[in-house]
């Protein structure tokens, strides 16, 4: 079980509608799952993850939820080469110069 | 902290209250107690003039973004073109302004009329550039700065491009609440915005509006000082309406009277956008049909009680691109003009590639935005997360493109075609809004008027519009 120190930096998670309280407008597939948050900030008791913890966010607001994550960090990133890419650019080079060297 | 209610219905039923003190317009003032309200006296007296506007703008380095000629992508397409035909298309680099996007322009006048207020800090909804931009106007205004957005399904799986944007905002300092796929998001919003006594930096006050004038009018400026003349038209990717309303008031401003106005969006007819099984399905996550039409016919569906973005009012034409044309385009305008740039920015370049095969060479394209790339906001990780979350990707005819099931890239240049949508079903779809949302079996004579303002047509029309749905006028 990770756990995570005071003054850490958290992220939190909350359920804020349940599933089968959402909006009435809402489409079927998303009335079967509940409305979730995730918010960060600094990790205000010593705790484990999944235990009901208190953060306070980078803009002050003191926020309840369950502990998901400590340093939570960035995974997006460009991935592999998507080769359909370089077929665009040798056509469009292709066209324009003529596929002159 | 409150010691208020908290629960969903009790937040919604303080909406108004909420609201109002957030943002600091009395918006009664502009009311007729009709279906029309007083726009022009709304963007005068809530908002500022465009000469305030510059001064703003240019107080914190927004703005004055240069004016390219692509003219590598201008040869392709007289390429393609039929003789005589093949506009030059010059494209404002909108990516130069400091949080990377056209946004900042709104952002900048956001925040200072928030400060000005005296307000501590800002919260806006949006999971687009434009909370990167409020973001980054925080902190160099030196306000507090929360962002809520509709980032993931209910695996947690989020959209890369919203997935970068999050990083951006929390690079510049902001506090970013991340929810799953739902228009309730608007109830946290209003939580957040009754707990923490901040200004709601919406993207649709007349300030913020009014923050976009100024691109129509340096480009207009721009042209006629490089070119001699107006351009013949303009290209905007439309969204909630705000990109196009702005650019539109600051082309009028400038004089350039006769300049077309073209919206562009992406297509992606189909996808419920508040499906949380639809959600990663798509590849942009604006700039689409998904908010193009519901805000161009019906703009009173957001966060503020009147919307100064209108774009019925300015909209000369409308038309559709597809995904895969886009990122097409994309890779063309990194490749052949040295330009890399975001993916959703080029959707109106998209459209303008397939305009300008329709005009005479030495008619003039403005395609008037472009955003930032990297990580996530680059049709890389864009193409990546859509083949694994199972749409396929493949060349051929971008008309056969389902989206949700697969992308097509262009098989040639050739094909890319932007499709006009039938502004006229819009507009008919506006004023049965008009009657559905005020509940009126009849309209006044002020009314009518205003609907023709509404839908940038003559009062004969629109009478016509009202007599087929029964709507008598007194």
């Amino acid at each position: 079980m990770q756990t995570a120190k005071k003054g850490d930096w958290v992220q939190i998670h909350q359920i804020v509608l349940k599933a089968g309280e959402r909006a009435p407008q809402v489409p079927e597939d998303t009335q079967a799952v509940p409305l979730e948050l995730w918010v960060k900030g600094i990790l205000q008791q010593d705790a484990a993850i999944g235990d009901s913890v208190i953060i306070t966010t980078v803009t002050g607001r003191t926020v309840t939820g369950e502990l998901t994550a400590v340093n939570p960090g960035y995974t997006h990133n460009y991935g592999s080469y998507v080769p359909e890419l370089l077929k665009i650019d040798t056509q469009l080079k292709d066209i324009l110069y003529g596929g002159s060297k | 902290m409150t010691n208020k209610d908290l629960s969903y219905s009790a937040v919604m039923s303080r909406k108004n209250e909420i609201m109002k003190k957030a943002i600091g317009i009395d918006y009664s003032a502009f009311e007729s107690g009709g279906i029309a309200f007083d726009y022009e006296k709304m963007m005068k007296e809530a908002g500022y003039s465009l000469e305030e506007i510059q001064k703003i703008q240019e107080s914190v380095s927004v703005g004055n973004t240069p004016l390219i000629e692509l003219k590598n992508i201008t040869a392709l397409l007289r390429k393609l073109a039929p003789e005589g035909k093949g506009a030059r298309i010059f494209i404002k680099d909108e990516a130069c302004n400091p949080s990377g996007s056209f946004k900042a322009r709104r952002a900048a006048t956001a925040v200072y009329h928030a400060k000005k207020l005296g307000y501590k800090g800002v919260v806006t909804a949006t999971s687009g550039n434009y909370g990167a931009a409020v973001a980054s106007q925080a902190a160099m205004q030196g306000l507090k700065c929360i962002v809520v957005q509709e980032c993931y399904d209910s695996s947690m799986t989020g959209q890369p491009e919203i997935l970068e944007k999050q990083r951006a905002c929390e690079a510049y300092g902001a506090e970013v609440v991340q929810l799953t796929v739902g228009p309730e998001l608007f109830y946290t919003f209003l939580c957040l915005l009754e707990d923490t006594g901040y200004f709601n930096a919406s993207l649709y006050t007349p300030f913020g509006i009014a923050g976009v004038e100024t691109l129509g009018y340096e480009l207009a400026m721009q042209c006629k000082s490089k070119l001699g003349k107006f351009p013949e038209a303009v290209l905007i990717t439309h969204a909630g309406g705000g990109n196009l309303t702005g650019t539109a008031r600051g082309l009028l401003k400038a004089g350039a009277e006769s300049t077309k106005v073209v919206g562009a969006s992406v297509d992606l007819s189909g996808l419920h956008m508040a499906s949380d099984k639809a959600f990663n399905r798509k590849s942009f996550t604006t700039g689409h049909t998904g908010f193009g039409i519901p805000f161009a016919t019906w703009p009173d569906r957001a966060d503020v009680p009147r919307n100064a973005a209108r774009p019925l009012r300015y909209m000369d034409r409308y038309v559709l691109v597809t995904q895969g044309e886009v990122f097409y385009m994309t890779e063309a305008l990194a490749v052949l003009e040295g330009l890399e740039r975001g993916p959703a920015g080029n959707t109106s370049l998209t459209a303008a590639f397939s305009i300008a095969q329709e005009m005479d060479k030495d008619q003039i394209i403005v395609v008037q935005e472009t955003e930032y790339t990297g990580a996530g906001k680059h049709p890389l990780p864009q193409l990546n997360f859509a083949k694994a979350n199972g749409i396929e990707l493949k060349f051929g005819n971008p008309n056969t493109e389902v989206p949700g099931t697969n992308i097509i890239l262009p098989e040639h240049p050739s094909m890319i075609k932007a499709k006009d949508f039938d502004l006229m079903k819009a507009k008919v779809s506006y004023v049965k809004n008009c009657i559905a949302n005020n509940s009126v079996s009849c309209v006044s004579k002020q009314d009518l008027e205003f609907i023709a303002l509404e839908t940038k047509l003559d009062v004969e029309t629109v009478t016509n519009i009202l007599n087929e749905l029964h709507i008598a006028i007194k």
